[in-house]
């Protein structure tokens, strides 16, 4: 029960988008298309649940025994770069359209603060290695849902008459 | 103390070393084979995936100029040495690997080709073109509004007498002014192309002579003397076949209007920097129009 409230939680009550304000970049970025979208939130589901699990292993397990908690930092991006790394080689070889799509964001998901967060949180919530995987994954989930409700709102706004001032970016922001 | 800083570096560069090792294998196994091309112009491109070529970044550009959809300047941040890099990478599948450089096929400067009126519009080609049909008697010949000028991207062309001289060392032979002249009178050519025909106009003979000193009048004298059969006569200009070229220049000796012009020999004069037309004030003879064309038609 616990857990089904912290993924609520995680993907609605305290979306990274809508009340953290983490990962605009990436959602401003790959929001032009319903099927990126979806490709992207997929992604970056994979990435924070995994980094959910990584980071809360390298903090558990080799930050606090030796006492070096203040370089959660570094060991986090370090693990998050790496899965993003791994996440761009798979996705190369099973989708190269999806690969394609993605473009520049792919690597960027590395700089997406939004999993940065997640493991942070993870970490000064005192969250257990299931729970920070519920958490990451409910936050990934409500990253999806808010990416592709903005896709589709900026699919039927391209398809409308628009100032050429406001076109594109500005209109969507 | 020497344990404190020692610890993290240690720690730390373990775990980079680790998820290091992990990636080399996932990158052996994941790998997908590239095009060579593609990743070669990859290398040349500058990289900073600024998508001013209109495509999602650099990796997507390499791969549209290694399928041939993308013109090897498309670019437009790389400068002429990369530019000239990727052409040695597409080049190399070409079967002249031979570098290529824009002519202009028209002599028509302001004192050669009569003016049919005083242009005063958009000072650019493409629209010049389009009032009653150019301020030249001449209806294919150059313009000589410095559209093609305009349109190089490395500075090789500039304008002299109304006509676009081509420097022959900076052009790469993109084509750019190609595309861009709506009188299709540059074309690119191999630069050991030594005689070519200064002429595209497609009027009779008698039309040609009255209307420029130096055009083509399509009379195939040039193509009579060829022994390799190099010169073709259609839609009543010359045309010279650089391949089948063997350089004797009798075309050349034989020519009326002195059409036909060494393509070495200019790029020879160009070196030894000497004008190739002579200098003339630069005034339109639009005044002596009338009494020329009324005593010609």
């Amino acid at each position: 029960m616990n857990l089904l409230l912290l993924f609520i939680g995680g993907a609605l009550v305290n979306n990274f988008v809508l009340s953290k304000f983490l990962g605009i970049c990436a959602f401003l970025g790959v929001s032009k298309k319903v099927d990126t979208a979806v490709g992207m939130g997929a992604a970056v589901t994979f990435v924070m649940s995994l980094a959910s699990m990584f980071t809360y292993l390298v903090y558990k397990f080799i930050l606090v025994p030796f006492k070096l908690e203040y370089l959660y930092t570094v060991a986090f991006i370090l693990v998050i770069a790496s899965l993003v790394q791994f996440v761009e080689m798979v996705i190369q070889k099973t989708s190269p359209a999806l690969y394609s799509a993605l473009g520049v964001f792919l690597p960027l998901i590395t700089t997406n603060c939004a999993v940065l967060g997640v493991s942070i949180l993870n970490m000064q919530n005192n969250y257990s290695l299931i729970e920070s995987v519920v958490n990451g994954v409910g936050g990934a989930v409500g990253f999806t849902i808010v990416m592709v409700l903005m896709a589709g709102i900026r699919e039927r706004i391209e398809d409308n008459d628009v100032l050429s001032g406001f076109k594109g970016l500005p209109i969507a922001l | 103390m020497l344990q404190g800083i020692l610890t993290p570096v240690l720690l730390i560069g373990g775990i980079g070393l680790l998820f290091g090792i992990v990636l080399g294998i996932a990158a052996k196994k994941f790998a997908v084979p590239v095009d060579e091309k593609v990743e070669a112009i990859r290398e040349c491109l500058p990289g900073a995936n600024c998508g001013g070529c209109g495509f999602a970044g650099c990796d997507a550009m390499a791969k549209s100029i290694a399928s041939g959809e993308s013109a090897v300047n498309g670019c437009p941040v790389c400068n002429s040495e990369q530019v000239e890099a990727i052409s040695k990478v597409m080049g190399i599948e070409a079967a002249t690997g031979e570098k290529q450089v824009a002519v202009v096929r028209c002599k028509g400067n302001h004192e050669n080709a009569k003016a049919k009126f005083e242009y005063a519009g958009i000072q650019t080609c493409k629209d010049a073109n389009l009032v009653g049909g150019g301020p030249k008697m001449c209806a294919y010949g150059c313009l000589g509004l410095g559209t093609c000028a305009a349109a190089c991207q490395f500075g090789a062309i500039h304008m002299e007498e109304g006509l676009p001289v081509i420097d022959k060392e900076k052009c790469v032979g993109c084509g750019a002014c190609q595309r861009e002249c709506p009188r299709q009178v540059i074309h690119v050519l191999p630069i050991s192309t030594s005689y070519h025909v200064n002429c595209v106009s497609k009027d009779k003979g008698k039309a040609v002579k009255d209307n420029c000193k130096v055009g083509c009048m399509g009379c195939g004298l040039c193509a009579r003397q060829c022994e390799n059969g190099a010169i073709t006569v259609a839609n009543n200009f010359a045309t010279i076949d650089p391949e089948k070229c063997t350089s004797c220049g009798k075309c050349a000796a034989k020519c009326p209007t002195k059409a036909i012009s060494n393509l070495l020999e200019e790029v020879m004069k160009e070196k030894l920097d000497m004008p190739t037309i002579p200098k003339k004030p630069n005034t339109p003879n639009v005044a002596d129009v009338p009494a020329k064309s009324t005593a010609s038609m």
